[in-house]
């Protein structure tokens, strides 16, 4: 089933006279921002220079980094009062990553959800419980508008109390639903633990985090539901940059909205197609806040083979990182996250470690610290309070619940060069 | 009244939870010739705090801070007990009509009898009361 079937099996002609005219727009919308003003004249191209898909080569990468340069909206290419919303995303270090929407923006958006669930086929029949955060994260509000848009009947139910979330699913006769591949791991365990067996329950939308085949099975058969993949980031709106079709062999994604590029994380150079390498996007329908060669850090590669559902190229799904950013239930995690907000704590040293575990299916994240000698009063209480406060702080940094160990001065590993603070100690799920 | 000869001096030496930490302290006092003369363990969430009366308290805190052990003093007070039963009762009594606010407490049996340690809110004013309600404090000069 197709939602806006014209545009989605555009003929390759077709299909590169749009990337090509929507890049030139996108370019002239980006001199609007002062890092690409700048960026382009440094070297030196305009609009106009652009005369084929690949001139694009000829503008620098825009990295994670530049964007926490311009906190809070210094890479808004629109006046203030034209965004109509704003969401965050975890920088790579304190500061948040601010994107932002025109109204337009948020249509087109939803549009593109849109795209997505029609394609795995859902629709108005459909009851959808949307179980992701509703708040800064782009997942919850981002599927919602998405869904209202194909006339599903949308439960907002947010993330949190699993029995509540399954009495729902029962009640309601929920058929769809939405969430990270973790938690869906922990619902199914919950619903068999109450005897619920969900038979309602006929499509999985799962993303926010890398997930293996291994995963799909095993939530298909716990949960009875056909598991689609879906993939996106905030920077490029929030989800819904590339999503599994029926086929559900690699995600297509909507190259008349982004441009995509496969390119070595070190050279920066292009690799073949069926050749991995990090994902570079130009999004070509962003009007708040565009981005030119934005490097999303995820590892992909371009499919070669065609697909029987006649929609174009597809992208494998997301292998790994080519930065050290970690997912931790479906939340973004940089190790210089946690560097910077404990440098704010002076009763702990600045060394590190980040244990991550998967406990009952669920991430958990565990980093321990050194107690700074000059605050030890000898006193328990006091080191307890030092340990909550180190919580409260990376709690508030990373919205994300951490247990602190404080660990005794000079006993963590100092690292000359590169530093391997992080231990993932999750089995692929 | 001089309140000081009865400030005990104890090494508090905050410590993982994992096997071997309370050898490492003991072992380096032992090399040092220091004696142990009343000890205990608080345990929190993942970590503890050893505390210990020594009879050198100054030479053991070097030694603890050289082999990079976080360590600090604590002012504590001792109170000498009865060593038979009701003896606690006796004193935690005379402490409680006294009003005097027990943060922690550990207590040894040793030759002259047994003794409670106690580690207050306020020191001085804790003496005093103590003093004055009939129960016996021990000197500082017993320890060290």
């Amino acid at each position: 089933m197709f939602w806006d079937k014209k545009i989605e099996t555009l003929k390759t002609d077709d299909l590169q006279a749009l990337q090509l005219k929507r890049l030139k727009k996108t370019i002239s919308q980006a001199q609007n921002v002062g890092f690409f003003k700048k960026r382009l004249a440094d070297a030196g191209i305009s609009a106009s220079s652009i005369k084929t898909l690949d001139d694009i080569q000829k503008i620098p990468f825009t990295k994670k980094q530049d964007l926490r340069e311009g906190y809070p909206f210094g890479f808004f290419a629109v006046p203030i009062k034209e965004i109509v919303r704003i969401h965050t995303t975890s920088g790579t270090t304190g500061k948040p990553t601010v994107v932002g929407y025109t109204q337009k923006d948020l249509d087109v958006w939803a549009d593109l959800i849109a795209r997505n669930m029609t394609m795995v086929g859902v629709g108005k029949e459909d009851i959808f419980q949307n179980m992701v955060n509703y708040g800064m994260f782009t997942g919850g509000l981002g599927f919602h508008y998405g869904a209202e848009k194909i006339g599903m009947t949308v439960i907002p139910s947010a993330t949190g109390n699993t029995k509540r979330q399954i009495e729902m699913i029962r009640d309601f006769g929920v058929t769809t639903i939405h969430c990270t591949p973790s938690y869906a791991m922990h619902l199914s365990e919950v619903a068999e633990e109450m005897g619920e067996s969900l038979d309602s329950l006929k499509t999985g939308i799962f993303g926010a985090e890398p997930w293996s085949e291994s995963v799909r099975h095993s939530l298909e058969k716990r949960l009875g539901v056909t598991a689609f993949d879906s993939y996106g980031l905030s920077e490029l709106f929030g989800p819904g940059v590339a999503f599994e079709c029926e086929e559900r062999n690699g995600l297509h994604i909507w190259h008349d909205s982004y441009l995509v590029e496969i390119i070595d994380p070190n050279t920066g150079e292009r690799v073949s197609d069926g050749e991995r390498g990090e994902l570079v996007v130009t999004p070509l329908v962003k009007e708040a806040m565009p981005l030119l060669r934005y490097r999303t850090g995820d590892v992909t590669m371009l499919i070669e083979d065609g697909c029987l559902c006649k929609r174009a190229q597809k992208i494998a799904r997301i292998t790994g990182r080519s930065d050290d950013m970690l997912v931790i239930r479906g939340i973004n995690v940089f190790p210089s996250q946690i560097e910077h907000v404990l440098l704010k704590i002076p009763e702990v040293g600045n060394q590190f470690m980040v244990y991550i575990d998967r406990i009952n299916y669920l991430d958990e994240m565990t980093v321990e610290v050194e107690i700074n000698r000059d605050f030890f009063s000898g006193e328990l209480t006091d080191l307890a309070k030092i340990q909550k406060k180190v919580g409260k702080e990376l709690r508030d940094s990373l919205e994300l619940r951490t247990t602190v160990r404080l660990v005794e001065p000079g006993s963590l590993p100092r690292f000359e060069g590169k530093a391997k603070r992080v231990m993932d100690r999750r089995e692929e799920i | 009244m001089d309140t000081k000869k009865y400030v005990i001096r104890q090494i508090s030496i905050f410590s993982e939870n994992r096997p071997g930490r309370l050898a490492a302290i003991a072992h380096a006092l032992g090399e040092e010739k220091i004696n142990i003369l009343a000890f205990s363990i608080a345990e929190a969430n993942g970590f503890g705090v050893v505390r210990a009366l020594v009879d050198h308290p100054e030479k053991a805190h070097d030694k603890l801070l050289s082999l990079g052990f976080n360590i600090a003093f604590t002012d504590v007070i001792a109170v000498h007990m009865k060593d038979q039963p009701g003896g606690l009762y006796e004193v935690a009594k005379i402490l409680g009509d006294a009003g005097i606010n027990i943060e922690y407490s550990y207590a040894y049996s040793g030759k002259e009898g047994a003794v409670l340690i106690l580690r207050v809110d306020q020191v001085d004013d804790a003496i005093k009361k103590i003093k004055n309600s009939g129960a016996t404090l021990l000197e500082r000069s017993v320890f060290h």
